[in-house]
């Protein structure tokens, strides 16, 4: 027997696991959404889950191990210290794993950058939304130039950094400094996320600052090769996250003693979420879901031996098409609920 | 000034044998015991100083700094980058010398001080923490923004397992009502903070806001932690918001020598010694060192005296956090647009501490205006 789809877990109904699974039932034909797992009987996500056709359950990972049918991959949206005590179970029972934690225990995958990962691999990791939004453009400028230092400053709306992220900041801070250095391709690194309670909300804004040599720093034809594979690199982003922009022009400085004689490009982004199921400030959790749906379609696609039908957004048609399927969303949850 | 230095009848009488004992007794700088001031004062020159000095303090400076100060009386002296640990950066500049060794060198050099560290979560981390605990630092002071205080949790949670002494830092406390300060601060302590200042950034506070945050925090967390009030000088404020903040119940009070700190510059540590002794409120500071250490050793290395000018005024007014004024001021130049109006700008967009980068993408905006001849409504009030 040939199948051509396999079902998914969704570990973690908050906000990024709900956005997640809407994400797979309407982009992925090759993943179904099974299951959802929480912890807590009155999860609003569990409900929600439930009420979309999804089984729920607030008995955590020993109930999904215990079920008859496992899922194919599981996508886990916990914390770094619950994926890295789940992450030997999932693989022990031979079940994929999309960890969208700071945990790290699979390799770094980028979409834009290396979706050429090992695809046998039974565990991935998707970095942090600022590794997700950032990586990328360090990537961009270290494929033209060296990147001795690269430093990246991840501004996100409070309303949007829930309690994983929270209990979580150095995670955050560390994991996407290493994928700085392991996938964008510097020598050395740092990150800085920062929330903002204001109202409304601000859009997710991303600050990208990259050493380069003093020759890079002046107008020029090496310049002009660092900004083409920016705009490149913007567009081959914005195929899955159409929010993805630059907020103004990338910005040259001079070389500087200060700055160990390099010059400094900066690389200012800002991510307008999908809304898949969350507003548009949270560009942050869309890009780490948006990231991790179309990885989990690759890799369950592989296991299958079938071809992905990932649906860009193009496909799904415009923005409108998005915010028509908000307000579905939206009357799901009222009468979920 | 006359009556500000020490009063002769407070001088030991020098006539026969008098004991070291005797001496000290009598010399302000003798309440060294805790026990007998009424509040203790923390200096931060050496690192919200760090600001005013674009992070290019010196181990020489950072040793002289400590000595006059511990010689005065104060008690706890705070070094760090201006940003609190792992702030070396391009967003916020890079340090000159490694803080940890500046921490280090302020360890050996103080006699009687503690030394203390600031931190903001999502900057530095427990490891820089860890870090700054080996080479001797003793007070955790962990910042986050007036609303955000649960990103600390596991911060204070390492300082007290490290057995530091914890102060948790609300920043920019007028943008919080008297009432969510006080929630935000139930957070910290529970967490693990002895004591929670009410950091006013922006110098934004004026008199009765500052005072009612005090004691709405008093309230909530006053029969487990101590509160403190960290000041700024951009609208005058500093000292006097420092002794309502006494007042209200506050046991521990930031100032800066020569006020060097960002924006117009902290409250001067000098000025809270000699007014809090005017008013009969012991710090345990000598009066005569203190004002020493700032005439003598801060001033003659300050490159430009913290001031209340324009750009800072309007930091204060616009409620801006501090340190942008620099950040603000460098790109002023970079792009032609003027810094008090990316100063305003920075202040209706609602940018919180830390996000230097943001002033980068309104000069950039301003810039534009200005080319199409509108800058109207981006000027000062």
């Amino acid at each position: 027997m040939t199948r051509t789809t396999g079902t998914a877990a969704i570990v973690g109904p908050g906000n990024i696991g709900t956005d997640l699974m809407f994400k797979l039932m309407r982009r992925s034909d090759v993943i179904e959404p099974r299951y959802m797992i929480g912890v807590d009987p009155k999860s609003d996500g569990l409900r929600r889950a439930a009420s979309v056709g999804l089984e729920a359950s607030h008995e955590g990972v020993d109930w999904l191990l215990a079920q008859d049918e496992l899922p194919d991959i599981v996508f886990e949206a916990t914390s770094a210290k619950a994926h890295a005590a789940n992450a030997p179970r999932y693989a022990e029972a031979g079940i994929l794993a999309v960890d969208l934690t700071p945990a790290a225990v699979g390799p770094y995958v980028c979409p834009p950058v290396n979706l050429d990962f090992n695809l046998d691999a039974i565990n991935v990791n998707m970095i942090t939304c600022g590794g997700q939004a950032t990586t990328p453009m360090v990537r961009a400028v270290a494929d033209v130039v060296d990147v001795p230092y690269a430093e990246i400053v991840a501004s996100i709306s409070s309303k949007s950094a829930g309690p994983g992220t929270r209990a979580n900041i150095d995670e955050f801070t560390e994991t996407t400094a290493e994928a700085l250095k392991v996938v964008g391709g510097a020598a050395t690194s740092k990150a800085i996320i920062i929330l903002n309670p204001v109202e409304p909300p601000l859009m997710m804004r991303n600050t990208v600052f990259c050493a380069i040599p003093a020759e890079a720093g002046e107008a020029g034809e090496l310049q002009d090769r660092i900004l083409a594979s920016i705009h490149d690199m913007v567009a081959r982003v914005q195929d899955y996250v159409p929010g993805y922009h630059l907020r103004a022009d990338p910005q040259f400085d001079h070389a500087r003693d200060t700055w160990g004689g390099q010059a400094r490009v900066f690389v200012p982004i800002e991510v307008k979420g999908r809304g898949d199921y969350l507003p548009d400030y949270a560009g942050n959790l869309d890009i780490i879901t948006a990231a991790a749906a179309r990885v989990g379609d690759i890799m369950v696609a592989h296991r299958l031996g079938v071809d992905t039908t990932w649906k860009s957004s193009a496909d799904l048609g415009d923005l409108a098409a998005g915010a028509a399927a908000n307000t579905e969303t939206a009357a799901a949850v009222k009468t979920g609920v | 000034m006359g009556d500000m230095t020490i009063r002769p009848e407070d001088t030991p009488v020098v006539n026969g044998q008098v004991t070291e004992a005797e001496v000290l007794l009598r010399t302000p700088s003798a309440a060294a015991d805790p026990s007998e001031t009424d509040l203790r004062i923390t200096d931060s020159t050496l690192r919200d100083g760090s600001h005013a000095m674009a992070h290019q303090y010196t181990e020489e400076q950072v040793r002289g700094v400590v000595h006059a100060l511990d010689k005065a009386g104060v008690q706890v002296i705070e070094v760090s980058h201006g940003d609190g640990l792992g702030g070396s950066s391009f967003n916020y500049g890079f340090s000159k010398v490694d803080e940890f060794d500046l921490i280090k060198a302020a360890v050996e050099e103080a006699e009687r001080a503690k030394i203390a560290i600031l931190m903001l979560p999502g900057l530095g981390t427990v490891h820089h923490l860890q870090k700054a605990h080996e080479v001797g630092a003793s007070v955790a002071r962990i910042a986050t923004h007036c609303t955000e205080a649960d990103v600390s949790i596991q911060h204070f949670g390492a300082a007290r397992e490290l057995g530091m002494e914890t102060v948790g830092f609300l920043m920019l406390s007028h943008k919080a009502s008297p009432q969510v300060l006080a929630q935000q601060a139930r957070i910290m302590v529970d967490a693990g903070a002895q004591c929670v200042y009410v950091v006013d950034s922006a110098g934004a506070l004026v008199l009765d806001s500052a005072q009612e945050r005090i004691a709405a925090v008093l309230a909530e967390i006053g029969r487990e932690a101590q509160v403190g009030f960290h000041g700024h000088q951009n609208l005058s404020m500093g000292v006097a918001n420092s002794v309502l903040a006494y007042q209200a119940g506050a046991k521990q009070i930031d100032g800066a020598l020569c006020a060097l700190g960002a924006g117009a510059g902290n409250s001067p540590t000098e000025v809270l010694a000699a007014t809090y002794e005017r008013l009969g409120i012991r710090t345990g500071i000598d009066l005569g060192e203190v004002l020493s250490a700032a005439e003598e050793v801060v001033r003659p290395f300050i490159p430009r005296l913290p001031w209340m000018d324009r750009a800072s005024i309007t930091q204060g007014y616009a409620g801006v956090y501090s340190s942008f004024l620099l950040h603000a001021e460098r790109a002023a130049d970079r792009y032609q647009v003027p810094a008090h109006a990316i100063l305003q700008r920075v202040g209706e967009l609602g940018y919180v501490g830390g996000q230097e980068d943001m002033i980068i993408d309104i000069a950039l905006q301003l810039q534009q205006e200005q080319e199409l001849g509108d800058l109207a409504g981006a000027g000062v009030r």
